[in-house]
């Protein structure tokens, strides 16, 4: 892998996008081919890449990720590569310690173990990191952290209370996409089939934005992504992105889904550029994933699936 | 091989005094508030309360280790510092904390206070054990349950650390301190508020014939009339995937470690933790003197006696948890 840090370009309303990891197996082709067109078409600053849920996933795309960092950087985006949130054993801990030996590769670390390994220099914090307060971002920047996204459950009053320290780390919330909830030694995918982690026979393979997961009177409630397991709304915080800018929080993470991730960048963009309204965006975003539920019960604190206001 | 050490759950004062007298090496317990990760009505200890505790431990030959456990509210952070600074005082033997900003704060403000990292870090390697050690000189560690022994084993050796482990009580399915379910559901978070599907949020709806446990508003499971009901645990119900409807993380069923605990010695662990600060002092009575006999047999290196604990596992149902490669 040869992505060196790059500094984002910067953007004319100081506001930036990163575009999340892929959290799903997607099939190899259409991993690529989501990746070359956000390339060409996604007005995002920072993409970051890797494999987040599960180890057994990575040897997929690993000979096409050279192909993909370099289309990227041509696009003039940030490359960024994403550890592993758990990690349990050697030879998930010695492909994070390859990743760490290049020491001009950005790194987002999303565990202690990889952290530990990125002390010193600058690297960036992913949202399975435990960063709920300003006294942790605090210890983190002196380790070298520049960048953090918070985690999904924070509120309002407490991204404010961190922002307001003014620990001169660049903040980042998760701002589109299905929440990454819980995570697991175990994969619930391979349970749902009737297998183990250990010989999953890759059934997570393909499944494009997790598998729905309902009570027993049919209320959606969650979505099973190997062992990760999801939200069924899709965060949408498009219509908070001008509190938080207020704040200081100036850099959104969109979660890829499968749904076209180009414009819903665009749309994005185009909102934080003060080209379209808060009310556009929010129906813009809606007609590019008309199934999806929202919801932004996190940002306002109350319950986390509390959908977005109609 | 020096003999494991009994850590015990104290969710009152009634539950220590039951632990210290069944034989627990240690107890552990937490102040009445969100700054620990068993925050529910009627439980804990406030600060006299855990004066005459520590003093009562203390004079039995056990050691108290207060739990810290959740994370420090944004903006707020006073509470968690005062549980320090007052467990310091109160001269209990560790306190167990999970926060990177509170792990500074307490090597920095108490450098005498002995630390425990707890579950709720979720650290699963070595390099992350060396790091909590090297950085706030993390003393021991309570290990996720997301490990098998082997792995276990594998994380002593290489990080050279006391490990904490498991094994009897509630399962967490999903890895500590990095699970949002319940607020997600609910709005109150074990890292947040140090609750789980709280049962400010638990009703008992009837529908259609059967009786539904609700989670904020979720059904988690239902009941045929007669069926006893379960407690609404988010991550034990029964769900709908696809066609079918399942316990799709994890049965309503209790960690039970006995048969390993063998196994998890030879691992070079150093002390065995029962779960359960939520119950009473019968239950830690038989739990911890059930424990207290099979150490004390392991350590004469005779067989383990039997053990009848089933009884108090959740629905009378218990598995070996991640201890066992084949439960992933």
């Amino acid at each position: 892998m040869t992505a060196r840090r790059k500094k984002a370009k910067g953007t004319k309303a100081g506001a930036a996008l990163t575009l999340g990891p892929v959290l799903y197996n997607w099939q190899i082709d259409r991993w690529r081919d989501f990746y070359f067109r956000m390339a060409d078409e996604a007005p995002v600053d920072t993409v970051v890449l890797g494999e987040v849920v599960c180890s057994k996933r990575a040897p997929f795309f690993e000979s096409t990720i050279p192909k993909v960092v370099e289309r990227l950087q041509a696009g003039g985006k940030e490359v960024v590569f994403a550890t592993l949130a758990l990690v349990t054993n050697r030879r998930e801990m010695k492909a994070i310690e390859e990743l760490a030996a290049d020491g001009a590769l950005a790194i987002e670390a999303n565990d202690v173990s990889a952290l530990s390994l990125l002390a010193g220099r600058p690297h960036d914090v992913g949202p399975h990191v435990n960063v709920y307060n300003e006294g942790t971002l605090a210890w983190l920047a002196g380790r070298g952290a520049r960048r953090v996204t918070l985690p999904v459950e924070l509120a309002r009053d407490q991204i404010a209370a961190i922002a307001k320290a003014g620990i001169g780390v660049e903040l980042e919330v998760f701002a589109f996409g299905r929440l990454p909830l819980a995570l697991s030694a175990r994969c619930y995918t391979a349970r749902d089939s009737g297998l183990r982690k250990d010989n999953c026979q890759f059934v997570c393979g393909g499944i494009v934005d997790g598998v729905d997961l309902a009570t027993q009177d049919g209320k959606s409630f969650l979505a099973v992504n190997g062992t990760t397991t999801m939200s069924f709304a899709w965060a949408e915080l498009s219509r908070h992105a001008e509190d938080l800018r207020r704040l200081g929080v100036r850099r959104f993470r969109l979660s890829p889904q499968g749904v076209d991730m180009a414009a819903v960048a665009r749309s994005w963009r185009d909102h934080l550029d003060g080209k379209k309204s808060a009310a556009e965006t929010a129906k813009s975003l809606a007609a590019l994933a008309p199934k999806a539920v929202f919801a932004d019960g996190f940002y306002r604190g109350t319950v986390g699936a509390e959908p977005v206001a109609a | 091989m020096s003999a494991l050490e009994l850590v015990c759950p104290a969710g009152t004062p009634a539950a220590l005094k039951a632990a210290v007298d069944a034989g627990a090496d240690a107890v552990y317990l937490g102040f009445r508030d969100e700054t620990n990760a068993r925050n529910f009505p009627g439980l804990n200890f406030d600060r006299d309360e855990l004066a005459e505790g520590i003093a009562y431990a203390h004079r039995g030959g056990t050691k108290v280790y207060v739990a810290i456990n959740t994370y420090p509210r944004a903006g707020a952070p006073e509470a968690w510092h005062q549980a320090l600074a007052d467990a310091a005082r109160l001269k209990a033997d560790s306190v167990i904390i999970a926060d990177l900003g509170l792990a500074d704060h307490a090597r920095r403000k108490h450098p005498k206070l002995r630390l425990h990292l707890s579950v709720q870090a979720a650290a699963s390697t070595p390099e992350a054990l060396r790091f909590y050690q090297k950085e706030f000189g993390i003393k021991r560690v309570v290990l996720p349950r997301v490990l098998t022994v082997a792995e276990i084993a594998d994380l002593i050796r290489d990080a050279k650390v006391e490990a904490e482990v498991f094994v009897f009580g509630g399962l967490c399915v999903m890895a500590e301190g990095r699970c949002q379910l319940s607020s997600y559901a609910t709005g109150k978070s074990p890292n947040m508020n140090g609750v789980c599907s709280p049962a400010s949020h638990v009703a008992y709806v009837e529908k259609e014939g059967r009786l539904h446990a609700t989670l904020g508003g979720y059904t988690i499971d239902s009941f045929a009339k007669g069926e006893a009901a379960g407690y609404p645990t988010l991550c034990k119900g029964r769900f709908r995937v696809g066609e079918t409807t399942s316990y799709v993380f994890e049965e309503p069923t209790s960690l039970n470690a006995f048969a390993l605990l063998p196994e998890l010695r030879k691992a070079g662990v150093t002390a065995l933790k029962i779960e359960g600060r939520q119950r009473g002092r019968a239950y830690v009575a038989q739990v911890v003197a059930a424990f207290r006999d099979a150490v004390d047999a392991l350590d004469r290196g005779k067989p383990l006696p039997e053990a009848t604990l089933a009884a108090l596992t959740e629905g009378g149902r218990e598995t070996g948890g991640a201890y066992r490669k084949t439960w992933r």
